[in-house]
């Protein structure tokens, strides 16, 4: 079933067809439309979820651990500050190991005060021991909250599923649905090890754990990151079967003999993919990596589609003053034993416009050798 | 429940087991305890960081024989909140038949201080729960720190007496009456020396439709400096020099649950104390009848407000 929604509507139609027991939510821009349009679902009563409408996204969070903790699926999303807010509770909830679905519509990080798409939200929360799936579009927005529930559930971990701010949760695209019943029975029914709601088990969660405890059980949460990257591909196949949509840790686009290659994250990598076709039209071997799965991160999988060509650029939406931006640091790590050439590009803070000139650009810099300018698109 | 004597009470299953490791003469044990006898129903807590919860729940043991959730320092109420949605949701779906009660405990820093905008949320949207603060009237977790419900002129490790300032310069805030402000339909001051009206205020709060209140007077001998021994005949002391009276405001209205015509100087409470025990130095009179006087303006108000004159 095809319809046209914008990846905001993209990311509550997954919402309402997973049918959350309980969602949580406060507003802030962009994310305001995901939760805009869950509550109307609640108000036609298309979903049976509690929706708990709270003063903050630090209790946002806090009840959505409150209810998995109950052993029910819980949801919520945000943006920016909102998910600043919540960081401390983002490691409650990892730690507690409660399979929490949020979805994070990117924005710049204060200050100064933005309301437009960069990474740098996300990026802040990529160690506190979440699942982090980025997505190119609403397509991969809905699949990606499918999948990474699925997946939450099964290794009993939260997920955060990215998109960018306004340039994809507010523009309207095509995209293919599936059937309530279908995803119901992909997505099948949370089974809790612990509730608290079950009184003849009552369980103490969330215990002090000291100089005895705590180092094994955070050894445990790491050990569950890993099962995740296992399960994951698992269910991309299986999803693949009921979707037609087939996914990957990582989307190789065009790298088969490419020499040059551009790495980038979301919504860019529809810009990205244009000019790889503009330029592959005129014989340069071109390519792009995207990244879907950033946490845990494919090294791997990186390494081996890299590896053989002769330079590569990562395109980070987001810094990390003082060191490798984040993509970037990821992709070198992944690179330690290859010889590839790798440059480093900070681009579209702050919503800064980033377009096919933008990476045209880069890749015509990268084919003859020369300097690829680390700010793109940024005054001198 | 109605009408429970003390003896029937000490039949009643132990839902916080002993064995924890509060300190000697504290007082949150007994305020606990009393609290859940006060139902019979499956209950859920949820309780902020605190002296509270690092006492109770040491893995690989806990003390709660009752589902227990604690998440963090000021969100005890939101964390509740979502086991109530899920409730809702499963009692929906008829997955859960019985009734629940739930309730959150919090110390004075988690509910006064940095858990006021998840209480207040929680009281705002209202949910059906109970919020109790055993309010020992400083940060004691981490060392006897200031919080905004110190009295005034308590010496604490962040407002220590000195040359130029004798202890905590403000005024403890009135939560009591913030919480009344939400419009909710119980709100409850008690205290551990007198049980059976602790008791009779928590069945009142579980048995209230809505969100209730009950802040209670928990005595710290860490803290206060003072003797173990003392902590129920201190929290007596409290109640009658009325620096803690007993009052509930039930449905809109306001009642006096203890009155005394002759109460005792404030001083007879606060000399119990090492934490006031500069204001018993000679050229502090006047730190003392200051609060003395603060104490007599505060309990004319609660008397009009309780409909005396």
């Amino acid at each position: 079933m095809k319809t046209e929604v914008t990846g905001a509507q993209a990311a509550s139609i997954a919402m309402k067809h997973l049918n959350p027991d309980v969602v949580s939510a406060f507003p802030i821009t962009p994310q305001t439309d995901i939760m805009m349009e869950f509550g109307q679902y609640v108000a036609d009563g298309e979903v049976s979820t509690d929706l708990i409408l709270v003063e903050s996204e630090h209790s946002a969070m806090s009840a959505a651990v409150g209810a998995s903790a109950a052993g029910v699926r819980a949801m919520t999303a945000t943006s920016s500050a909102g998910l600043a807010l919540m960081f401390e509770i983002l490691g409650v909830a990892s730690g507690s190991r409660l399979p929490i679905i949020m979805n994070v519509v990117n924005r710049a990080l204060s200050s100064p005060i933005n309301i437009h798409c960069d990474h740098s939200d996300s990026m802040d929360c990529r160690d506190i021991g979440w699942i982090q799936l980025y997505s190119e579009n609403a397509q991969e927005v809905y699949d990606n909250t499918i999948i990474g529930t699925k997946l939450a559930e099964s290794v009993k971990l939260p997920v955060m599923v990215m998109q960018d701010g306004f340039i994809n949760s507010h523009c309207l695209q095509n995209i293919e649905l599936l059937e309530d019943k279908k995803v119901n029975e992909f997505a099948g029914e949370l089974k809790p090890v612990n509730s608290l709601l079950d009184f003849k088990k009552p369980v103490t969660i969330g215990p002090l754990q000291l100089t005895d405890y705590y180092f094994e059980t955070k050894r445990q949460q790491s050990e569950a990151l890993s099962d995740a990257y296992k399960d994951y591909i698992k269910f991309c196949r299986e999803f693949a079967k009921i979707s037609g949509r087939s996914y990957d840790y990582v989307e190789e686009y065009k790298l088969k003999d490419a020499k040059h290659i551009i790495v980038a994250l979301n919504s860019t990598c529809g810009a990205v993919k244009d000019v790889v076709d503009e330029l592959r039209n005129r014989g340069e071997k071109v390519g792009l990596l995207k990244i879907r799965m950033f946490r845990p991160f494919p090294y791997e999988r990186v390494f081996n589609a890299l590896k053989k060509c002769k330079s590569v650029t990562v395109l980070d939406r987001s810094e990390s003053f003082g060191a490798n931006p984040p993509l970037m640091s990821e992709v070198k790590n992944s690179l330690s034993s290859a010889h590839v050439i790798i440059n480093s590009v900070i681009y579209g803070l702050g919503g800064r416009e980033f377009t096919e000139e933008d990476v045209k650009l880069i890749f015509n810099n990268m084919i003859k050798g020369k300097k690829v300018k680390h700010y793109a698109g940024c005054r001198e | 429940m109605q009408g429970v004597n003390i003896k029937e009470l000490t039949a009643k299953p132990e839902k916080l087991a002993s064995g924890h490791r509060s300190c000697a003469g504290c007082a949150f044990p007994i305020i606990v305890r009393t609290i859940l006898a006060a139902t019979d129903d499956d209950v859920v807590v949820s309780c902020a960081t605190g002296c509270l919860e690092v006492t109770t729940t040491i893995y690989p043991y806990t003390s709660w024989n009752v589902p227990f959730i604690h998440n963090a320092f000021e969100n005890a109420s939101a964390t509740l909140s979502g086991v109530i949605a899920a409730y809702k949701s499963l009692k929906k779906k008829g997955r859960i038949k019985k009734p629940v009660k739930f309730v959150a405990f919090g110390g004075d820093g988690g509910t006064y201080d940095i858990g006021l905008q998840s209480l207040s949320g929680a009281l705002e949207r209202g949910e059906d729960f109970v919020y109790v603060c055993y309010d020992n009237q400083a940060y004691m977790n981490t060392g006897v720190q200031r919080s905004s419900a110190t009295p005034r002129r308590a010496d604490t490790t962040t407002t220590p007496v000195g040359e130029a300032r004798q202890g905590k310069i403000e005024w403890k805030k009135d939560l009591t009456k913030i919480a009344i402000a939400h419009n909710i339909n119980y709100v409850a001051q008690a205290s551990p020396h007198n049980f059976m009206d602790l008791l009779r205020k928590a069945e009142k709060a579980f048995n209230t439709k809505g969100p209730s209140v009950l802040i209670v007077l928990s005595p710290c001998p860490l803290g206060w400096k003072s003797q173990p021994a003392m902590t129920i005949k201190i929290a007596k002391l409290a109640v009658e020099t009325n620096f803690w009276p007993l009052y509930e405001y039930e449905h809109g209205s306001y009642i006096l649950n203890y009155e005394n015509d002759n109460p005792k100087p404030v001083s007879e409470f606060l000399k119990t104390q090492g934490r006031f025990k500069h204001l018993f130095k000679k050229g502090n009179e006047m730190l003392l009848k200051e609060i003395q006087d603060k104490i007599d303006e505060r309990w004319r108000q609660l008397r009009t407000l309780c409909g005396k004159k």
